[in-house]
Order: structure tokens, then sequence, then C-alpha cells
């Protein structure tokens, strides 16, 4: 029988966002799935996706998928390929860079990074 | 597929009028009859640039039947559900691509060979420069007396088919004069359309041609034991009638008699050669076309190829690869090159009523001082022969029920084999057998696939299946080489899922199941690729890997509840919501309707809920009812009411069972013969949330009428008068595919354990995202083996199987009553973490016809264009 190693190292700490010249809150740590995002309402009214990893590193970039206009990344499904962290859209499957925003599938196409640091 | 005509119809373009052309400057080939031969030979010209295409020939061809050529071999699987057009052996362009002149339904009446022209039925008259006679056979009728009566068929075209399907469905019993190779696949057809059916054999055994005594016995035990009534030395005398001039019976030489409705005669085929009778060609004293090793006849100008030919060794030959052989032969003679036909081996392997039958070289240990070796177990009908010559060469053999060393010992006659006989024969598990004989022990000049002539050294060439099958045609005759061919591709170089894991789906569900694993990442870590260890997966594996934890869940002791811990990370954003994302980012809720039965109550609710909602509403394709854009923090508040008024989750966001749509069936409908609705209801709640490779629907129908649309289905239900027909691997989509029929006239018990094995066998087996359809066309074996594996439990799997799906039915509980009822699992249902009460400011709609659609306009920002519903970049 094999058994989960999931070595997040969860914090009790708040996940903040920079946002302007301010830090955003955004939630508890522990409000976050590692393999999953949440979507964050940024004070102008757009949106951001924040991903946490199995190694429990936090990402954050734009929720607006590029390819459709629909603000579903935070919805998508985490992966990792050569080492570096992506999300898949949920809609057509595209996927992000999640540290640079680039779209590993289309070179052309990148959605906004934010700065995020989780204590 | 042409209509039956008998005007004189082209299906290329020709603008000359046959009968008015008086003399043609190029010349002209004429092909008398459009069966396996004659198109081969058209395949042959077309290869050699002969055709009118190509600059050649004029080329005509005159069709008798009323289709251009089909697969006669595998004439049986119409009865499995193959339509004539699948039978087909033309592509739908080739006349007209080839330029060359088909006749459908225009027969050759006579040939005038001082004037060099063929007349056909319609009056048309074709001068010919070539005459090509490939007119086949025709099934040889005893002159007993009642043969005419009504009830009375051959076994040779689809046509013959068509009737004995019409006419056997007001008859119960059924008997086949002739036990040989055809007779019996007759018999397997009878038995299929439901008749008790019995085998008529003047011979002491069997199959007499191919096999010997032994093998005999062996192949009587196994079809008796399939519930089939065998009379051996028996000749029939008459066949009676009754007043109305239908078939009562048969009178049988040794004084009995048998109570039948139908007779099928197959007591072998006769060469149609009258037509070259007629003309002065020579014949010989049996009948077939005499032939010299050019294939030509006594006269140079015209030539015979297949069954109607007596070739220069002095037999007429009634199998295809001699016919192929034949027709490679003339269109390289006509083509002014060199070629010969001498003669062909008479090797055959056939899978009769399931069992294999192989005889090859000269097996009946003709030559003088040959032995035998034997190895013969009746009970479990196996028997195998070789046949050795006295310095040691293999010089043929039979094999019955285990033919597993076909496709190697063929190839291997004439040769000295390189380990001891008596090991290939033995059974495995007897100590020091059987030697497993690799295809790589053959020679490079083996031939491997005897219908096309084509050696081991020339398949090697190639790589993989499909171009073999391209390039040399190998495999595409009677499909017994496949095997071997199989053996010889290169192992294909990566056959992992995805980058994370080398392994197939099904790979890792046989990991999975094994060694119990419940967790995705000790998956990764423990059987993932180095390079992949220790991180996140993928969007490929994930899901996967989630759906095959799910599916097993209950006996792997994994949660059933798709959402918990670690599987929530796993599952495509459809089941993490547990409903379907829209392309503006709401979603959609299909609520379970099984069978499509709704009370009105229900009914009521639904359009309450939708009107509260502000939802659009639509019947879908598979009988229910979908409700669009909803947004996420929305779901549980709308599923709280559905759920209350005794709705559950329809699984429409997951790779499992969506629907199984009915018919009225019997209760209503004037024609039904069972409950389809209580047997499509039952069905949906066995295998509702059960997490499969792609997504699963089904349909019941009450009767042959098929309203249910069953056969579209991964798994149809048709009602008969005795019970249920059971059909799988079928496909709407981008791909159709009708469903086969796995097994007939199940009662409900038998149609459920059906189902249960099937669908477990295909979780198992099959790969990521691969519907039951495109399943049974890759698998080995095919339809065959997994009839085997599920209903003859040839694997040993069945009990398991069953128990898996008892596991699944026993643990199944509605997701979404779970979720509402669970604050933990709600807490995911917000749009956004920082702020739990606003709605998705992005997620807007705008009026159309009474209802709501998505605003695209708010989606489409300055980045980049978005398609919109008319297509148009905005
Ligand atoms: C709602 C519905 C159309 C409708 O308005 O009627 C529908 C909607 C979708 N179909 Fe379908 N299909 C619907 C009946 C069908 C049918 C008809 C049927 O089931 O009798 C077919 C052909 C039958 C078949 O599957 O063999 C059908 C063949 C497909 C296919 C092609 C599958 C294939 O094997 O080629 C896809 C694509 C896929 O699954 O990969 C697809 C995929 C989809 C998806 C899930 C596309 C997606 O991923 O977003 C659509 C989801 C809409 C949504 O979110 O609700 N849908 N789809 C129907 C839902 C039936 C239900 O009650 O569950
Ligand atoms: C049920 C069944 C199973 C078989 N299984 C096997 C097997 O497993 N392996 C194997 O090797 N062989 C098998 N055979 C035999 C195989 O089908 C034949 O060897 C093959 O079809 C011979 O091809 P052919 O072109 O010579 O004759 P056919 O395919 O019979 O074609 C002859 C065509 O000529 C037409 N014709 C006749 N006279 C005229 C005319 N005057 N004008 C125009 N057209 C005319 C006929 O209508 C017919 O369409 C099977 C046959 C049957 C019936
Ligand atoms: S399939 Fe048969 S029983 Fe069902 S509705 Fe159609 S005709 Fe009636
Ligand atoms: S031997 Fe018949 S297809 Fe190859």
């Amino acid at each position: 029988m094999a058994t989960a190693t999931i070595t997040t190292a969860r914090g009790t700490g708040s996940v903040r966002l920079a946002h302007g010249t301010d830090w955003l809150t955004v939630c508890e740590r522990g409000l976050l799935t590692p393999g999953r995002g949440v979507a964050v309402l940024l004070p102008d009214g757009d949106q951001a996706a924040v991903f946490m990893d199995r190694a429990g590193q936090v990402y954050a970039i734009g929720n607006r998928d590029p390819f459709t206009g629909a603000y579903v990344l935070s919805r998508g499904l985490l992966g990792s390929a050569g080492g570096r962290p992506f999300v898949a859209s949920p809609l057509l499957k595209q996927r992000f860079d999640l540290a640079t925003g680039v779209c590993l599938d289309d070179e052309e196409v990148s959605v906004p990074v934010f700065t995020v640091r989780a204590d | 597929m042409p209509e039956p005509t008998f005007e004189p119809r082209t299906t290329a373009a020709s603008n000359t009028t046959p009968n008015t052309q008086a003399q043609t400057a190029v010349p002209t080939i004429v092909v008398v009859g459009h069966g396996m031969v004659g198109q081969r030979f058209l395949e042959s010209l077309a290869e050699r640039g002969l055709t009118p295409a190509a600059g050649g020939a004029r080329v005509v061809v005159l069709c008798e039947e009323p289709r251009p050529a089909y697969d006669r071999v595998r004439l049986t699987s119409y009865f499995a559900g193959q339509s004539p057009e699948d039978l087909s052996l033309v592509e739908p362009d080739f006349m007209a691509r080839h330029g060359i002149e088909l006749y459908v339904g225009d027969p050759a009446t006579a040939v005038d060979r001082a004037g060099r022209t063929v007349t056909a039925r319609s009056g048309a008259v074709f001068p010919y420069d070539t005459l090509v006679l490939a007119t086949g056979s025709y099934p040889f009728v005893p002159p007993v007396p009642g043969k005419d009566a009504r009830g009375c068929f051959v076994y040779r075209t689809i046509e013959d088919l068509l009737a004995i399907e019409e006419y056997a469905k007001g008859a119960a019993t059924g008997a086949v004069v002739g036990g040989g190779l055809l007779g019996l696949e007759a018999a397997g057809a009878l038995k299929g359309l439901g008749l008790a059916t019995h085998v008529v054999e003047f011979a002491p055994r069997l199959m007499p041609v191919q096999v010997d005594e032994g093998g005999g016995a062996a192949l009587l035990r196994t079809i008796q034991d399939m519930g089939l009534t065998v009379h051996t030395g028996v000749g029939t005398q008459e066949v009676t009638a009754g007043e109305d001039g239908a078939v009562t019976g048969m009178s049988l030489s040794d004084g009995s008699s048998l109570a039948v409705d139908l007779v099928v005669f197959s007591a072998g085929v006769r060469p149609r050669d009258q037509l070259a009778r007629e003309c002065g060609l020579a014949v010989g004293e049996r009948g077939g076309i005499v032939v010299d090793e050019e294939c030509r006849t006594s006269d140079p100008a015209v030539f015979a190829i297949g069954e109607c030919a007596l070739t220069a060794d002095g037999r007429v030959y009634g199998l295809v690869a001699p016919g192929y052989d034949m027709a490679r032969t003339a269109a390289e003679v006509v083509a002014g090159g060199r070629a010969a036909f001498t003669g062909a081996d008479l090797s055959t392997k056939l899978k009769l009523l399931g069992v294999d039958v192989a005889s090859f070289g000269d097996a009946h240990g003709a030559a003088e001082g040959s032995l035998d070796v034997v190895y013969s177990d009746a009970r479990a009908g196996v028997y195998k022969k070789l046949v050795m010559g006295p310095d040691g060469t293999l010089l043929g053999g039979v094999l019955v029920g285990d033919a597993e060393q076909y496709g190697t010992l063929r190839p291997l006659t004439g040769s000295v084999l390189p380990v001891a006989p008596e090991q290939l024969v033995l059974p495995a598990g007897s100590g020091g057998g059987p030697v497993a004989l690799g295809p790589g022990a053959l020679p490079d000049e083996a031939v491997i696939c005897s219908c096309h002539n084509v050696t081991k050294g020339a398949i090697c060439e190639h790589t993989t299946l499909p171009e073999v099958k391209k390039c040399t045609k190998a495999g595409t005759g009677c499909g017994s080489c496949l095997k071997v061919i199989g053996q010889l591709m290169p192992p294909p170089e990566d056959s992992g899922l995805c980058g994370c894991f080398p392994y197939s789906r099904s790979e890792l569900y046989e990991i999975v199941r094994t060694l119990e694993v419940t967790s995705f990442a000790g998956l990764l870590d423990s059987h993932g690729r180095e390079e992949a260890r220790g991180g996140d997966g993928c969007e490929v594996c994930k899901p996967t890997v989630g759906s095959v934890i799910a599916s097993l869940a209950p006996t792997v002791g994994a949660s059933g509840y798709v959402l918990d811990g670690e599987q929530a990370a796993l599952q495509d954003t459809n089941d993490h919501f547990l409903a379907n994302l829209q392309r503006n980012g709401s979603y959609s809720i299909v609520p379970r309707i099984p069978g499509g039965e709704i009370t009105p109550e229900k009914l009521i609710v639904i359009g309450e809920v939708a009107r509260d909602f502000g939802l659009y509403t639509k019947i879908t394709g598979g009988q229910r009812i979908d409700l669009f854009g909803a947004r996420v923090d929305q779901l549980p508040l709308i599923w709280a009411r559905l759920v209350d008024a005794g709705f559950e989750s329809g699984h429409a966001y997951g790779k499992s069972l969506r629907t199984v749509k009915s018919c009225v069936g019997q209760t209503w409908c004037r024609y039904g013969v069972q409950d389809s609705v209580r047997m499509a209801i039952d069905l949906e709640l066995r295998y509702r949330g059960l997490r499969s490779p792609h997504k699963l629907k089904s349909a019941v129908s009450g009767c042959a009428r098929e309203c249910a649309e069953a056969r579209g289905k991964d798994f149809g239900i048709i009602a008969t008068a005795q019970g249920w027909n059971l059909y799988v691997g079928g496909n709407g989509g981008a791909t159709p595919r009708h469903a086969d029929l796995l097994a007939q006239d199940l009662s409900d018990a038998e149609l459920v354990r059906l189902i249960d094995r099937f669908l477990m066998f295909y979780i198992r087996t099959a790969d990521r995202l691969e519907r039951t359809s495109a399943w049974l066309e890759r698998i080995d074996g095919g339809l065959d083996h997994v009839r085997d594996v599920v209903v003859h439990d040839s694997l040993g799997l069945c009990e398991e199987l069953e128990r898996l799906m008892a596991d699944h039915v026993a643990g199944y509980r509605d997701e979404w009553a779970e979720t509402i009822n669970d604050p933990e699992r709600l807490r995911r249902f917000v749009t956004f973490v920082n702020a739990p009460d606003a709605p998705d400011p992005s997620v807007r709609f705008i009026p159309e016809r009474d209802q709501i659609k998505p605003d695209l306009e708010l989606l489409s920002g300055p980045v980049l264009a978005v398609r919109t519903l008319e297509g148009t970049a905005s």
C-alpha cells in the first residue's frame, strides 16, 4: 500500500499579493489546496488567480484566460513540466507558466504575474 | 451503395455509349464477375497503370450482384452487426478514380469469341481485346426431393443472408446440410438467429476436408457443447413441405427425420463455368474453366481467375488466397510481364463458432514415410497434430481448439523445426512444453500473410501495423496473420500516459488496483518518471489517476467522494465543482432523470428552480434537462432545492455514466416486447457515478424498431421476444459507429451480469479518453476477444469484474447530497476567496428568445479577439 507524502509546509500565516504600492491580503494560507487555485477580486475590479503547488510554493497570475476571455484560470489544474509549475486553462487547456505568465503552447501570449508573499 | 438496377449503369464518367462504339482505339479489358477476385484483379491492373485514368486500357466490369465486390470471407459478420457497406471491398471513389466502368446488376449472358464481344443481360454489347472471367462458384444443392420448398436457402451472397434473416423471424428450428467449413459457419449463424440448429454431414466427421479424424472429434465435442445438434455419417434424403409449400422437415438416410422450418444447403460449391462452356472454352470433366499457368483459357484472349478456374495443377481452389494469386498473375500477364500460378497451399485458419481451427500443408499426412506427432484432449476440445517428414521437416498439421501456433508453424512448413515437434503441441504447464516459437525464429522468406503472399522480410521493412497493411496489404485478408505481424513490429517507443508517467492508463489501473494506491502524489513518487517525481503531475495524469482511483475507490479503500482530501486537486474543473464549465465561466446543471422518465412534480421543480435563479433551460440530446448560466456560488443553493425534490447528480460533468435513454416500450407502444423504460431506469441507477476512461452512454429500445437508438451507445440494449440483445461499442460523435452484438436473448439477470463484466473490463483496459468504440477497435482480437473474456470467461476474470461492480454499486452515494450537507465541502463554492459574497462581475447575461445567453462582449478584452457566436472576430 502506497502512502501519501504531501510535503506541504502549511504555515498558519496569510497570503498577500502586491497590488500597486499595497499588499492585499488574500486569505489564510490554510485555505489553499495544494495543486489548485482560488480567484481573488482586486480593488480595481480586476481578478487574480492564486495557486499553491505541492511543495507549498505560492504563485499568482491574472485570472483571465486570454484565449476565451473568461475569468477562469483559477479553476484550472496545476502541473509541473521540467520542474516549472504551470496551470492548464479549464476551457481549452492552454498551459501558462506560473512564474512568468507565458503560455507554454503559444509563446506570443502571456498573462500578468503578481508578486505574492505567503508567510 | 448503388441500388439494384438492370439498366446498364456506369459509376465512372464515360462519354462513350458501349453499344454503338464499334471499335475501340485503346484496348478494352472486359471483366465478368465483380467478386473478391475480380476486384483484386482491378486493383492489380491499377497498380500496373493499366486503367483508363492512367492512360491504359478501357476497363469494363459486369457485376451480377446488386452491389460491388464485398468481403465474402467475412460474410457471416453481417449477423454480428456489420452492414453490407462495412463489408465492401471497394473504396467509394475507386472506380471513378481509375476511370473503370462498372455495371452493377448487369451480368454477362453470352460471349462471342469470334467477334470478341460480350453481351450483358441489359442487351448492351461490349467489344473486348482481353476478357477476364471471374465468375466464382455457385453453391451445390444436392438433387433431393423438396429442395426448392419455401424455406430452403444457400449461403453465398449478402442477398442470401438477408433472405435467411427474414425467414428466420418466423422459424424456430433450422438445419444445415453439410458440415464443412461453410456449413458450420452457416450453422453458427442460424444459432445466432435464435434457431435450434441441426448440422447434417454425410462424411463420418465434421470438416472432412480440413481436419482428420482426431480433429473432427475435438471439433464435434466443442460444437455439441454449444448446443448444436450434429448428425454425421447420414445423408439428406428429402425435404418435406407442408401444404403451403413451406419446409416442415427433412428425412435422413438412417431412416430418422427432423422437424425443421428452415434448411440451408452447404454441400460444397461448383465453379460457374456455364458462360465459358457455352462459348466453347475448354472446361474440366468435373467443372472449372481450364487455364494454364498464366491463367489463360483455351482462347488466348480469355483469362479465368478465382474459383471458376481449373488451374494448371489440376485443381479448383475454393479459397480466396489462391484466387488473389491468380488475379495478380493475370494482371501481370495482361500488362505484358511474366507470371505464373502453379498452385497454392490450402492452409486455413478459421474461428468457427468461436473455436479455432487451422490446417496447413500436408494436413492428412499423405506423404510417403511421414509420421504424426499428436496431442489430443477431447475433454478440453483441443487437438493438435504435426505431420513430420522422415528427415524431420514439418510437412503440415491440424490444430483444433487452440490454433495459437498457426501463425508461426505455417511459414515453417517445409523446413526442419528448431525444436522437437512434441514440444510444440504439448499444452502449457506440462513439463517441457510448449516452447514459445516466436516469429523471430522464422527466416526472412517465410510467407507470413498467405492471403497476400507477403514475406517476413517484406513486413519487417515497416515499423507499424497500419503501415504494413497499407504498403503490403498483409493482414487485410482473413486476418489470421495479424498476430504474428504484431509480434514482428518493434515495440512502440514509449506508451507512457504523459511526461510524468511511463505507464499507460491501463497499466496504471493495474498498479493502483494491486498496490491499493489511494494517493496521486504517492503514485507519482513511486511510479512516475524519474524527472517528474516530487513534482505536481500535469493536467493529463491528474484527472486520469483521479478517475482510476475513483473507479476502484471501494476496492482499494479510497474515499468514494471524488473531492475528498488529495483527490480534490486531481479533478478537472467540471468534477471539481460537480458541474459543467461554460464558455463564459458559468456552469450548467444536469440533474439525473433516469431513463428519461419524470413526474410532473419534478418537472415543476426544475421549472421553478430555473425561474428563481434565472437559468437558461434546454432539453438535451440525452433525454434530460440542462440548466445553464449558474455562478459557482449559486451551485449549492440550486442543488439544495433539487436534492430536496429528490433529484441527484446527473454526472454530466464526469467521465462516467451519462444517460440510459429509453423508448416507451411495451407499456405504451403497440410494438414493444419488453419494458424498456424499467430496464433503462434499473441500468441507469446501477451504473450511475461509475468513473470510467471516457463518458459512458446507453439506451434501451423496446423492440427492433430501435427508437432509443441503442446501437449508437457504448452499451445498447434492444428487446427481443425472448429477452434482451446486448450491443456494445456504439458511438455517435465525430466518428460514429454502430454497436456490435455481444450476446442475445438474455434474461434480466444475464444482461446485467454481462454489462457489469463488460464495463469493468473496459475500465480496466482502455486508454485515457478512449470510448468503448475506439477501445473495441484497438484491442487485440477486438469484439471476439471481448466476448471471450466477458461471456466465456477466457481469462478467468469474470468473478473479479463482477465483484468490482458490486463494490461500486454498494458504495454509490450522491455527490451533490454529500456536498450540500457538509460545510467543509461547501467552502470551495465561492467565486472569490477574499470576497465570498461578491458575485463574479464577468459572468453576465443578455436576453434572447425569452431566456438568457452569455454576454460575450464583456469577455472580449483588448488583449485578444474572441470568436463571437456569429463567428466574426470582435
Ligand atoms: C448538453 C448536450 C447537448 C444538448 O444540448 O443536447 C451536450 C453537450 C456537450 N457535449 Fe455532447 N452533449 C449532449 C449529448 C450528446 C450526444 C447525444 C446523446 O448522448 O445521445 C452525443 C453523441 C453520442 C455519443 O456521445 O456517442 C454527444 C457527443 C459529444 C462528444 C463526442 C464524443 C465522441 O465520442 O466523439 C463530445 C466531446 C467529448 O466528449 O470529447 C461532447 C461534449 C460535450 C460537452 C461536454 C463539451 C464540453 O466539454 O463542454 C458539452 C457540454 C455542455 C454542457 O456543459 O452542458 N459531446 N453529446 C447533450 C447532453 C446530454 C445529456 O443529457 O447528458
Ligand atoms: C460464407 C463464406 C465463408 C468463406 N470463408 C472463407 C475463408 O475463411 N477463407 C477463404 O479463403 N475463403 C473463404 N470463402 C471462399 C471465398 O469467399 C471465395 O474463395 C472467394 O470469394 C472467391 O472469389 P471469386 O471472385 O472467385 O468469386 P466470388 O467472390 O463468388 O465472385 C464471383 C462473382 O461473379 C459474379 N458472376 C457470376 N457469373 C457472372 C456473370 N455471368 N456476369 C457477371 N457476374 C457474374 C457472381 O455473382 C459473384 O459476385 C468463403 C465463402 C463463403 C460463402
Ligand atoms: S423501439 Fe419499438 S417498442 Fe420502443 S417505441 Fe420504438 S417501436 Fe415502440
Ligand atoms: S493470412 Fe489472411 S490476411 Fe494475412
